[in-house]
């Protein structure tokens, strides 16, 4: 609750949702020490749609898991909406997690033991509420997108689409103000992708959220509201895009680092 | 969270059936064995539990056990009775035989004779007949075991005529006894009468049975005795166990059975430790999303420890059922009379299985709690 409420007042007082400084981060010791992250400084503004690209090894999954708490930046800090979760440690940042990030994943990673509207339940649960109340509020939200006739079905049941739905469903259904999204589209045909994208902008993108999409996929692109693009290790460029519908990405501002 | 665990356990229905048997199994196996072995050498004290009147047993100072006796001279009753402490004493006969059985087999029986006055080494339970009777000439009491195996396939009856050591012997009583180690057949009748059955030597009185006056305890009283008579003397719950530890350090029977046990142990660990491992393996990316989105590794924990608790408990409760089920079933046939399952043996075998569980649960939970959240980011 104090995480709560310290989060909302930082996040009215900044205009960004996460901002990233200096982060360095190594894998291995001695001789077989690799940095793959070299000093990356970013801002995640909030309101918007900020894609983060860049070929497959450039660290972008890297730079996620510990924007999300999931890995220890070696140097550097990373702020998400006027908390430090870098100097959180232990129960603290998964606390944070619980109730501020939300997740979708490129494989879904739904359970399979679950029903899609109980796996869309899970991130309530686990806050704390019970099975049969979480299932309520996530069956409302897999009406909303468009899974009413699928909400029963395991995921061995559903299509690639329907999956990404719950995934979102997921993401989404303990109100996040921070979503992030691993190549959400790189599992799915164009079509579908498309669709999920719509879907993933129209539900997540509110004023007071902020979306963060890792992607190789270029077809998505004008989906974004900001690009970063990695390259080895470091942000080479930033570019903000303004644009009135998702098929005609066109002005756009670049930010050299 | 739990209902979660539980979800998950009972999704892949081969593994948890897997993992159930596994215990189940392990279970089935201590309880059958160690039933079975407590069965077998409660057999070899049976003669003291079927003279509960008595509380002090008086024999020759080398006898080991019940089989192997050297008779004592008959002057050593009025020795004996004469100890202070001592409220009675009485004779008691206990000798193999040769009977042959009603279609003309020869089997091994074991005869003994009770004090002609009193009665007294006469198992307390009569199924059939007047007890009485037995005061009769050439009368003898059989067990209803020992029957159905002299008299094959022929209705319990009174009245009926065996030859023990070609002499007659005509039953007049049924009891219920307990089963022996040596013999299943088993002949009670008056001592008098039961030396003319054997007929084999001067010194005939196999022990002396005696009761400890009120005040006094059996241990006094047989140290009372032993230091009078130069006898051997102790309580029957002494005696019985002497006969039980004797059966334990001369036969192979504790080794091989706790082999058995040992190895349904052993399964048992191998076979759950691998299998929840793999169970919890085959889910580990589950643990990493429930970890990535915000599950405690203190919540991870109890899912983990819920499931093995839950696999522990139907395993245990179904090897049981299996166990007691053995037991009430082979407890009907007439050579397993006396086995039984007893409760410390159940609850220590439950308290393998959680041992089993606990171990398999620690072993798979550095799973969980190592697992790299980070990992539901990679393809």
């Amino acid at each position: 609750m104090q995480d709560n409420a310290q989060a909302n007042s930082n996040a009215q007082a900044n205009v960004n949702a996460i901002v990233c400084r200096g982060i360095i981060k190594d894998f291995g010791s001695g001789n077989a020490k690799q940095r793959v992250l070299h000093g990356i400084d970013l801002e995640i503004p909030i309101g918007a749609t900020t894609f983060l690209v860049g070929p497959s090894g450039c660290g972008k999954t890297t730079l996620i898991s510990i924007i999300a708490g999931l890995l220890t930046a070696t140097a550097g800090s990373v702020t998400i909406l006027g908390q430090e979760i870098t100097k959180m440690r232990g129960g603290r940042v998964v606390r944070f997690r619980a109730n501020h990030l939300g997740f979708i994943f490129q494989q879904f990673n739904l359970l399979p033991s679950l029903s899609a509207v109980e796996n869309a339940a899970v991130s309530l649960v686990v806050r704390g509420a019970t099975l049969a109340s979480a299932k309520r509020q996530a069956s409302e939200l897999l009406d909303r997108l468009g899974m009413e006739s699928n909400k029963w079905k395991y995921p061995n049941q559903l299509s690639g689409g329907q999956q990404q739905r719950v995934a979102i469903a997921r993401a989404l259904v303990h109100n996040p103000r921070i979503v992030i999204s691993d190549e959400p589209t790189a599992s799915l045909d164009a079509e579908t992708g498309h669709d999920v994208m719509e879907l993933l902008r129209e539900v997540a993108s509110g004023a007071d959220r902020a979306v963060v999409v890792v992607t190789h996929d270029n077809r998505i692109f004008p989906f974004a509201d900001t690009i970063a693009t990695m390259s080895d290790g470091r942000i080479q460029s930033c570019q903000r895009q303004i644009s009135t519908n998702a098929s005609d990405a066109s002005v756009s501002t670049k930010i050299e680092h | 969270m739990y209902s979660i665990a539980m979800k998950m356990l009972f999704h892949d229905r081969a593994k948890f059936i897997g993992l159930v048997l596994g215990v189940a199994f392990s279970t089935l196996l201590i309880n059958q064995q160690l039933g079975i072995f407590i069965g077998l050498i409660s057999r070899a004290g049976a003669v003291v539990v079927d003279v509960p009147e008595a509380d002090v047993w008086v024999m020759d100072p080398g006898v080991k056990n019940l089989d192997t006796i050297f008779p004592l001279r008959d002057t050593e009753l009025g020795r004996v009775r004469g100890v202070p402490g001592v409220a009675w004493a009485v004779p008691l006969f206990k000798s193999n035989v040769t009977i042959r059985t009603g279609n003309g087999e020869l089997e091994a029986s074991l005869l003994i004779g009770v004090d002609d006055t009193t009665l007294i080494g006469l198992p307390p339970q009569v199924i059939m007949g007047n007890i009485d009777e037995l005061r009769r000439p050439d009368a003898v009491a059989v067990s209803e075991e020992g029957f159905k195996k002299v008299w094959r396939n022929q209705p319990v009856a009174l009245g009926k005529v065996a030859e023990l050591n070609d002499r007659r012997a005509v039953v007049v009583a049924i009891v219920k006894d307990s089963p022996k180690f040596t013999s299943s057949i088993t002949f009670f009748t008056r001592y008098s009468q039961a030396l003319q059955y054997t007929n084999n030597g001067r010194n005939q009185m196999s022990f002396i049975v005696a009761k400890a006056a009120e005040g006094q305890t059996p241990e006094q009283v047989s140290e009372n005795i032993k230091v009078r008579t130069g006898l051997q003397a102790m309580s029957s719950p002494a005696f019985r166990w002497k006969a039980i530890e004797y059966v334990i350090q001369n036969t192979g029977i504790p080794i091989s059975i706790g082999t058995v046990v040992a190895l349904g142990i052993l399964v048992g660990i191998a076979v759950v430790g691998l299998m929840f491992n793999l169970f919890v393996l085959e889910n580990l990316k589950q643990f990493a999303v429930l970890k990535a989105i915000g599950t405690s590794n203190w919540r991870l924990i109890g899912m983990v420890f819920l499931q093995a608790a839950v696999v522990g408990f139907v395993g245990f409760s179904l090897g049981l059922f299996g166990a007691t089920m053995f037991f009430e079933t082979a407890g009907k046939s007439p050579t397993f009379q006396g086995f039984f399952l007893p409760w410390y043996v159940a609850a220590g075998s439950g308290g393998v299985a959680a041992a089993i569980i606990v171990l398999a649960a620690l072993f798979a939970m550095r799973r969980v709690l190592f697992v790299d959240p980070a990992i539901v980011f990679r393809g």
